[in-house]
């Protein structure tokens, strides 16, 4: 990244110099980078961008990998407790009418199970994985709103410890993930593990949404100078695509989880089939949310697995523009075909067979993503390690999961198969399969842009085929003892229904796939300390994360790459046209226009703050007192109000230096 | 698949025996099989490539113009295939859905089920109030004609389904729906709750027993007449026992002043065959044993520990078990 782009530093250093002919004092404008050498450079974005030393400092922290990293480690312990709760139901279930859990237990079991595999991993994590990598991607400095990113963490992580401090109260929900009302309604729910269930929603959907409008932002506006909307990485697409579900789709969730707790709490009726209330609304309500967060979870994975196979097909995924097309429309359908989740509440027949067409047409957008991706892996043996072999894994699994899904699209169909363990079956395929595998392929493959150390090839082949076949063996099965009449969510079965042995297969297949997550943690651990020296890019791939060092400076790029191509690194390879004119001494951020990429302006990203944490802190007691009085509205808005203040109190900055 | 296609079981959608589960079953299968055959194709375009020449490493940006445009011409088709095989399977389900909705248009009995937690009331409708029928969790019908279920609940969400005979309905507070089905043969066909509804929704069975039209009309007339006076000594006092202790707060025993209904009606308890939704076989020992321990047997169901001797409890049994 030596030479210099001299159109665009001229860009840029004219908008300076507009600048200064503004309301600007030309004294308040500091040092640029343009004239600099590498080493002082990297020296002086270093003192201006580092995280304060210390344990306040560390607090303050709003760089992007570090609040990332810490949104990885997070989702993975919830991954890890989730898991463990789904050993638990397991070895409950290797036989017919075993007492080893009880139904009370059971319930919270497969409850908590549900939340934390939706809302404190597979949604964190994607969005973790965003954080870490569209500022990298993008060639940029700092995610957009970096102390709203903080502050997401901060909400995330007690809405997680609610939930499991809960658990281990024997107070946690016990009414499955959508937890229909009225069983979860004031009548049938009684205590409060329904408000658990329905402040942790909230919790987890406010950062969720803090982070879905930070990765919008940053995708839009602070693009490296070049970068137009047909060069965007299509990993970067995904995310973006993701957020905009997000952004739509979370208030339904949020607004379902609210009347939830008013119905509970201050007694309003909106449930209440008694007082004019109805139960349906709320199905409506959760799964508008619900069918969207299936593609939440599985439109990031498909950005994973564009970039896995671009590095290891090496060549550019073939159909750039009809991936980009296909995943809007996933992104456009998902809203438009909720009302399959509900088929057997007696709908009317003709409005069902609708929703039976709308599901289907969903299969030809990932029908296409599918076909694009076989085009790109068909010119020639691709070099196989193990990011690919998940790949690989991801289409076996996840094609058969697509299947069954069209299966259940079908309303007389899905009345046979809806509820049972064909259900669970096939969204563990299209889940695990869809987003699991392209996870853990994407760990292999960025883990040495995060850490620097390649992960270990040996363990992680073992990984793979424990995984690959554990989890096989665990929901291959559960399709036919589906349709053998055996429902979800039973602590037990009875000796003459004959389910006995494959259900004892089951489990041992989820034993394995447990074991394959021990051999993961035990490969995590061991590399980051002792993996290979990793470079800055290992794969020789084509995105802009692997231009700078492994693990990347606080600063990310010491001068902003101009992009000239979707792969930029291939087209460029020796040397990468850089952007100059940002100021050493501020926290200064290169905005350019939404679909050309031309650099605009430039803007100060927020110094680390306490604040955010302040803020999390007030906001989150807000959200566990107000399981037990309204007055916590009362009560928390001063807290609340205060910390906002001092997160947003003027520092005497100037803020745009247009 | 071999695996499925051996199976029979005793609550398994893949053994139809009514017509809508032999319309279903057949849609299964078709579906299956058709799935089986794209997961195969698609993961034969997948592994081939593996089994080629490594490409030459070149620039990875330098592709061949004409290998390009042949590719996007086989991507459009494959697109195509798929869009013709999902309106075809989406029109299958719409004259599936059609189907079945013509199954109940000449139903000869309409039987209103209620779910609770964590039984099922079943009430046989009749125009002559006198023969109107109440009982739980097991439902007779004839063999060989159509017949209309109205469901709904009065407590949570349960759904009724009994997989040999028909896909499943949700049992919806506030709602009413229809389930019509019908069976071919006489038998017993298992079926349990299959919307989660607390507790023991892993307890709440149902069994419909389809019998000749003759059997079911003299079933229907036995259970119409009020329950049998005891006849022993003991089951008198196990009589006197019920109508003093709190059983008569939510049970109804017919010709009796005991008249709850909350819990099942047990003026014939002792023409079923099994206890609890399903969970206990009837006999005289089970009897026993959920009265004594209705949480041990099922944890959290709404019947409550009531303090009986040895004795009492024998009594109440003798009294119950000539229910008939």
């Amino acid at each position: 990244m030596s030479s210099a782009d001299l159109a665009h530093e001229r860009d840029l250093a004219q908008q300076g110099a507009a600048a200064r002919k503004g309301d600007l004092a030309p004294e308040r404008d500091g040092p640029r980078d343009t004239g600099l050498d590498d080493a002082s450079l990297d020296r002086r974005l270093a003192r201006t961008w580092r995280t304060p030393p210390g344990i306040i400092g560390a607090l303050s922290s709003v760089d992007h990998k570090i609040v990332a990293r810490r949104y990885l480690i997070t989702a993975f312990v919830f991954l890890c407790l989730a898991g463990l709760s789904a050993v638990a139901m397991r070895i409950q279930l290797s036989g017919p009418e075993r007492g080893l859990i009880g139904p009370d237990r059971y319930n919270q079991l497969f409850t908590m199970h549900g939340v934390t595999m939706m809302f404190l991993f597979a949604v964190p994590i994607v969005q973790a994985t965003g954080i870490y990598l569209v500022p990298l991607m993008v060639g940029t400095r700092n995610i957009a709103f970096p102390r709203l990113n903080a502050f997401s963490f901060w909400i995330y992580l007690s809405g997680g410890l609610f939930a499991w401090v809960s658990f281990a109260l024997d107070m946690a929900p016990d009414v499955g993930w959508f937890s229909y009302v009225p069983l979860s309604g004031p009548e049938f729910g009684p205590g409060k593990r329904s408000d658990v269930w329905a402040q942790m929603i909230t919790y987890t959907e406010v950062s969720s949404l803090a982070v879905a409008v930070a990765t919008i932002v940053t995708v839009l506006k602070q693009r490296a100078p070049g970068m137009s909307l047909d060069k965007i990485p299509l990993y970067v697409w995904a995310m973006l695509v993701t957020s905009f579900v997000i952004v739509f789709a979370m208030p339904a969730v949020m607004i379902t989880s609210t009347f939830l707790i008013l119905d509970r709490l201050v007694g309003t009726h909106i449930f209440n089939p008694a007082e004019g209330g109805d139960v349906l609304l709320f199905q409506h309500l959760f799964w508008f949310f619900g069918h969207p967060e299936v593609y939440i979870i599985f439109l990031p994975a498909t950005g994973m697995v564009s970039s896995v196979i671009a590095a290891f097909a090496r060549r550019p995924v073939f159909g750039y523009l009809g991936m980009v097309l296909a995943l809007i429309a996933v992104g456009f359908l998902s809203f438009g075909l909720w009302v399959h989740h509900m088929f057997a509440t007696g709908l009317p027949k003709l409005g069902a067979s609708f929703f039976t067409a709308s599901s289907m047409l969903i299969a030809i957008p990932s029908g296409l993503q599918i076909f694009c991706w076989l085009a790109t892996l068909w010119d020639g043996r691709p070099i196989i390690r193990t990011p690919l072999l998940f790949v690989f894994g991801f289409f076996f699994t996840f094609v058969a999961g697509g299947l069954t899904g069209v299966m259940l699209a079908s309303v007389p169909l899905d009345l046979q198969v809806h509820d049972t363990y064909f259900v669970v079956a096939h969204f563990h395929y299209v889940l695990i399969g869809g987003s699991v595998f392209p996870l853990l392929g994407a760990t292999y493959f960025w883990f040495p842009k995060i850490t620097g150390r390649m992960m270990s090839e040996r363990l992680g082949r073992w990984h793979f085929w424990f995984a690959f076949i554990g989890f096989n063996a665990a929901f291959f099965p559960m399709h036919i003892v589906g349709l053998w009449g055996m429902p979800r969510r039973v602590y037990t079965y009875p000796v003459e229904l004959g389910w006995g042995n494959i259900n004892l297969f089951i489990t041992a297949g989820a034993v394995v796939l447990f074991l394959s997550f021990v051999l993961f943690t035990i490969n995590l651990v061991y590399s980051a300390s002792s993996g290979a020296p990793a470079g800055d890019n290992p794969w020789n791939a084509g995105t802009l994360e692997w231009a700078t060092s492994s693990p990347p400076p606080s600063y990310n790029f010491a001068r902003i790459p101009v992009v000239t191509h979707a792969e930029p690194l291939w087209a460029e390879r020796d040397t990468l046209p850089v952007a100059t004119g940002l100021r050493v001494d501020a926290r200064e951020l290169v905005i350019s226009t939404v679909a050309e990429a031309h650099p605009d302006v430039r803007e100060k990203s927020a110094p680390p703050s306490i604040w955010p944490l302040f803020a999390a802190l007030a906001v989150g007691a807000t959200f566990l007192y107000s399981i037990f009085s309204p007055w916590a509205v009362v009560w928390g808005a001063g807290p609340i109000a205060i910390t906002l203040v001092g997160w947003f109190w003027p520092k005497g900055d100037p803020e745009d230096e247009e | 698949m071999l695996l499925l296609a051996g199976c029979s079981g005793w609550q398994s959608a893949l053994d139809p025996k009514g017509p809508a589960a032999g319309e279903l079953a057949w849609l299964i299968w078709f579906f299956t099989a058709l799935c089986t055959v794209v997961w195969l194709l698609v993961m034969a375009v997948l592994i081939v490539p593996l089994a080629r020449r490594p490409a030459p490493v070149g620039d990875p940006l330098v592709l061949d113009a004409a290998a390009e445009r042949s590719k996007m011409r086989i991507v459009v088709a494959a697109l195509a295939a798929t869009a013709l095989i999902l309106v075809g399977l989406t029109l299958l389900s719409y004259f599936a859905n059609r189907t079945l909705a013509a199954i109940g248009s000449d139903a000869v009995l309409t039987i209103r089920v209620t779910g609770h937690q964590w039984w099922w009331e079943v009430r046989y409708e009749n125009d002559q109030p006198n023969r109107i029928l109440t009982t739980a969790n097991e439902i007779h019908i004839p063999a060989g004609e159509p017949v209309r279920l109205v469901v709904a609940s009065t407590d949570v969400i349960h759904s009724f389904w009994v997989p040999n005979l028909s896909g499943k309905l949700d049992l919806i507070p506030g709602h009413e729906n229809v389930l019509d089905l019908k069976a071919d043969k006489p038998g017993v066909y298992r079926g349990q709750c299959a919307e989660f509804c607390g507790a023991q929704h892993a307890n709440m069975s149902t069994f419909i027993i389809a019998e000749p039209r003759p059997v079911f009309d003299a079933w229907l007339n036995d259970q119409l007449r009020p329950a049998a006076a005891p006849v022993s000594a003991e089951a008198k006092t196990g009589h006197d026992l019920f109508l003093k202790r709190p059983c008569v707060m939510c049970h109804k025993i017919g010709g009796t002043i005991a008249g709850g209904t909350v819990a099942p009606n047990l003026t014939h308890i002792a023409s079923r065959q099994t206890l609890a939704a399903g969970t206990l076989a009837m006999s005289r020992g089970n009897l026993a044993a959920w009265i004594a321990d209705p949480q041990g047997i099922k944890p959290g169901a709404h019947m409550p520990v009531v303090g009986l001797n040895g004795d009492e409890l024998n009594a109440i049994v003798a009294y119950l078990e000539g229910l008939k």
